[in-house]
């Protein structure tokens, strides 16, 4: 069964808001009124390019409230990526017709803190925006510090400094400067709740920090959607019907299958939800997990992967599909 | 369509009583002719013209009365309504979602009109017309979630979305079938599903979990619940349990058919946008079986189904005292021949 | 013993040492001292120097200097009432920073009102690390009146503000630190079963 209500929209603004990054802003086809949503969430964008079908995951920067329209921002990832952010990059501009999923949220803001820190690495800093926007629409107490390598590379420094103010701390790798999150950390009141966002290094840093100065998990959240990695090519075998799938190295096992016409179950194609969870019946070697949902047991038991975003190295893997 | 508003009631007199054409738009549960337990959901999508799945949110002929009745026990029990602090958002959302419903659904009954946050709204049955601002509290004479809950039929919790889990952080309860709202406010899934027997074993509460995490905007799904009450006593709570239980010893084969009532929830489950919630309606509807056994299909099928129950949900449900009386009355109506599959009427 | 079919009924996983807590908060009764002590047993100087133990109990003088001298170098606090511990740890609260780790050991009532404090803290009830030691007895709310009855430890129990015989559940509220309590003669009054001593 297949995600989400998909909704056509029209492209109304393309903005180079730093080296790599460009801002798109969306209206509904026939200007009806999007969906509101809570800070945080995020859309899937499926893009069309040749015959490959692509749905990648951006978070939402506008207003929650605004339903005139959404706002995302892409980071060009570069020749060894699958191609997502190059399509949005190179081939979406004002006037280009889309289709997106309805928002989801799967990094809101916790209700029941105190005081909310916010961490962002370099494009990391886009679920933050909508975040910022409603907590500060509900007078939530709140810090942001933002890592970019330079003020070209970093978008939006400005925007958020006239708009939050003091709330607001950037740091520029350009300038030697860095994150001092212990002496943040080791400062905050009872019930602050730490959000990450960027690099998986970046994430895998503040957790560890947050960790060492007696945080406990539940205080402690991260963004870790990502797209899904590149690798080589394998067959997938699906039991149920008995046919053979080739999975080019630049296709996840998802979209592998649903080129074949084959409507497996989905939703936030970034390993993060668990909708995509598939039973493996048997499997040349490893698999190489790369969501974020499965337990440590549940991957060395070898026995369920994502398939949005999970492959093996080589061979073949049969799926209870 | 035109709805006449009956005037009964659901305590002491129990003049509450089902028109024929409700009678046939009767979620009657059981699809076929034994019991099986099933999570049963289904997207919450337009139903059949008339039925009670054609819109989001069910009126019909007994609207004023049960409103009536849900405030009587809210004046007798103000907890039955409690919604905690970080639930405002969720709330209003609850409100927007019922309001603009309504308004589309009914606008014979219904009319809400939005100029920016200040909104005006009008409920022909219930006389109200209420301008006030989205947003703003003190411009409503209760907070959003009680104030258009009640003017909707049905109980309603909202559920705060955190740790990949649900928590009944809010609702507004009164006419459940037995569970504390006061009780079981600030209980995530698991916890407040803790006294259900057999379903945990199964799974069946986490695989639930699983999807209603990933519900999402847009997309809201339905389900049915059933138990039977004695007498069409909507307020079989907890909290006055030690005032409605002795109903359970006062059935007699004379009196079973008109006073044993089938009640069927039918359930909602809506995520919230601007909260991020889950919003679970519950729609109860009850028959007597005398008005039951009217339709030829289920006067066969009911035995059948309560011949079939497992011990545990027999237990769980409460049907002890009385169901052997209710089969042996029912029987007449079972001539053995078969019944198509599906709940609705032939 | 604290195991039951309803998914409400909490577990206690026991106590374990946070080696990254900056403030080790241990609240306990007299027979959680003794969880407590073999916490601190296992675990090294460094935690119990950010250790404070409140013992909410009355101890005999010998008893006080044997505790203390075992989970020493931790500090500890005596008070005579669990309320009177819960508002001292109020207090230590109102001004701790992140980095602060709340323990509980003794009965469940105990546990329930240390985990109640941490929520008005937005300290997560998994933050909290519990063990039950001691007693069975329960704390119950009459769903009825609302009233709160201590240190239940028959079942079925008399409500000791309505007076209804309730029958003692095990679907439990964290936020009431409660269990529920239902009138069990409501269908039938006077038809009660035989007072069974089993939370004792």
């Amino acid at each position: 069964m297949s995600g989400s209500l998909l909704r056509r929209v029209r492209v109304a603004e393309v903005e180079r808001v730093a080296n790599r990054i460009k801002r798109f802003r969306f209206v509904d086809i026939d200007n009806a009124p999007l969906s509101v949503f809570s800070g945080g969430s995020h859309i899937s964008v499926v893009m069309h390019s040749g015959d490959r079908l692509m749905r990648n995951p951006y978070s939402l920067m506008s207003s929650p409230i605004d339903t005139s329209s959404y706002q995302i921002s892409v980071l060009h990832c570069g020749d060894d990526s699958r191609g997502g952010s190059k399509f949005m990059h190179e081939n979406v501009a004002v006037g280009t017709e889309l289709e997106i999923s309805e928002p989801l949220n799967l990094f809101p803001p916790v209700k029941l803190a105190k005081r909310h820190v916010f961490v962002a690495g370099g494009i990391g800093i886009t679920p933050f925006m909508s975040m910022m926007n409603e907590l500060d629409g509900l007078h939530a107490d709140f810090e942001m510090h933002y890592g970019v390598r330079s003020l070209d590379e970093g978008a939006y420094c400005k925007y958020l400094q006239s708009r939050y103010g003091s709330r607001i701390n950037i740091y520029r790798q350009d300038m030697g400067q860095v994150i001092p999150l212990e002496s943040i950390l080791g400062d905050q009141r009872l019930g602050t709740h730490m959000y990450v966002c960027g690099p998986k290094p970046m994430i895998d840093w503040a957790l560890q920090t947050a960790e060492l100065l007696g945080w406990p998990a539940e205080n402690v959240h991260s963004e870790q959607f990502s797209a899904p990695p590149l690798g080589n090519p394998f067959v997938v075998k699906l039991a149920k019907s008995g046919r053979e799938i080739p999975v080019k190295g630049h296709q996840s096992i998802l979209e592998a299958v649903e080129e074949h016409g084959v409507d497996a179950p989905f939703l936030c194609r970034g390993g993060a939800c668990g909708q995509c969870e598939t039973g493996v019946i048997a499997c040349d070697g490893y698999i190489q997990h790369n969501d974020h949902f499965l337990t440590e047991p549940e991957r060395v038991g070898g026995k369920k992967i994502m398939i949005c975003m999970s492959r093996i190295q080589t061979g073949s893997i049969t799926l209870d599909l | 369509m035109t709805l006449t508003f009956k005037d009964e009631t659901f305590r002491d007199d129990f003049t509450y009583s089902n028109s024929p054409s409700t009678i046939r738009r009767f979620p009657f549960p059981f699809i076929e002719d034994k019991y099986r337990y099933s999570v049963n959901i289904e997207p919450h999508t337009p139903g059949p013209k008339g039925s009670v799945y054609e819109y989001a949110f069910d009126i019909d002929e007994h609207y004023v009365s049960e409103m009536r009745d849900r405030a009587m026990v809210l004046d007798a029990d103000p907890g039955r309504c409690q919604a905690l602090a970080h639930m405002m958002p969720a709330q209003w959302d609850m409100l927007e979602l019922i309001m603009t419903s309504l308004a589309r659904d009914y606008p014979d009954l219904f009319t809400l009109e939005r100029d920016g946050a200040h909104w005006h709204w009008i409920n022909r049955p219930l006389g109200i017309d209420q301008k006030f601002t989205f947003g703003e509290v003190n411009t409503l004479p209760y907070e959003p979630m009680e104030y258009i809950g009640r003017q909707t039929q049905g109980d309603f919790s909202l559920q705060d979305q955190r740790d990949n889990q649900l928590w009944m952080d809010a609702g507004i309860i009164t006419s459940q079938a037995d569970w504390s709202l006061d009780f079981d406010v600030g209980m995530n899934f698991f916890e407040w599903h803790g006294p259900v027997p057999l379903a945990h074993e199964a799974g069946v509460f986490e695989r639930a979990l699983k999807f209603l995490l990933n519900l999402q905007i847009g997309s809201p799904v339905r389900r049915l619940n059933w138990t039977m009450t004695i007498n069409p006593r909507l307020d079989t709570s907890p909290e006055n349990y030690h005032k409605w239980g002795k109903d359970r010893t006062t059935i007699t084969p004379e009196n079973v058919g008109k006073k044993l009532h089938l009640r069927v929830e039918l359930q909602g489950l809506f995520r919230l946008p601007r909260s991020n919630a889950i919003m679970f309606s519950i729609r109860g509807y009850l028959m007597s079986l005398e008005q039951i056994v009217t339709v030829p299909k289920w006067g066969r099928r009911l035995p059948r189904v309560l011949a079939t129950l497992p011990p545990e949900l027999v237990d769980y449900k409460a049907l002890g005292r009385y169901r052997a009386t209710a089969i042996d009355w029912l029987s007449k109506y079972d001539d053995g021949a078969p019944t198509s599959p599906g709940g609705g009427p032939d | 013993m604290t195991i039951s079919t309803n998914k409400s009924r909490p577990i206690y996983p026991g106590l374990s040492p946070d080696l990254n807590a900056r403030s080790n908060l241990i609240v306990c009764d007299k027979a959680g001292a003794a969880a407590v002590s073999e916490l601190l047993a296992r675990a090294d100087a460094t935690f119990a120097k950010r250790t404070t133990v409140f013992v909410a109990d009355t101890l005999s003088d010998g008893d006080m200097t044997t505790l203390a001298t075992d989970i020493a170098p931790a500090a500890i606090e005596f008070l005579p009432t669990l309320s009177a511990a819960i508002a001292r740890l109020r207090e230590i609260l109102d001004a701790a920073p992140m980095g602060v780790r709340l323990y509980a050991a003794g009965t469940e009532p105990l546990i329930g009102s240390v985990v109640q404090a941490g929520a008005d803290y937005s300290i997560d009830h998994l933050s909290i690390k519990t063990e039950h030691r001691g007693s069975l007895m329960r704390r119950v709310q009459c769903v009825h009146c609302k009233g709160f009855t201590e240190n239940v430890t028959t079942n079925p129990v008399t409500c000791s503000h309505c007076g209804l015989t309730l029958m003692v559940r095990d679907h439990y509220s964290r936020r009431l630190a409660a269990f529920q309590g239902v009138c069990i003669d409501a269908e039938v009054p006077g038809d009660v079963p035989e007072t069974e001593a089993i939370y004792q």
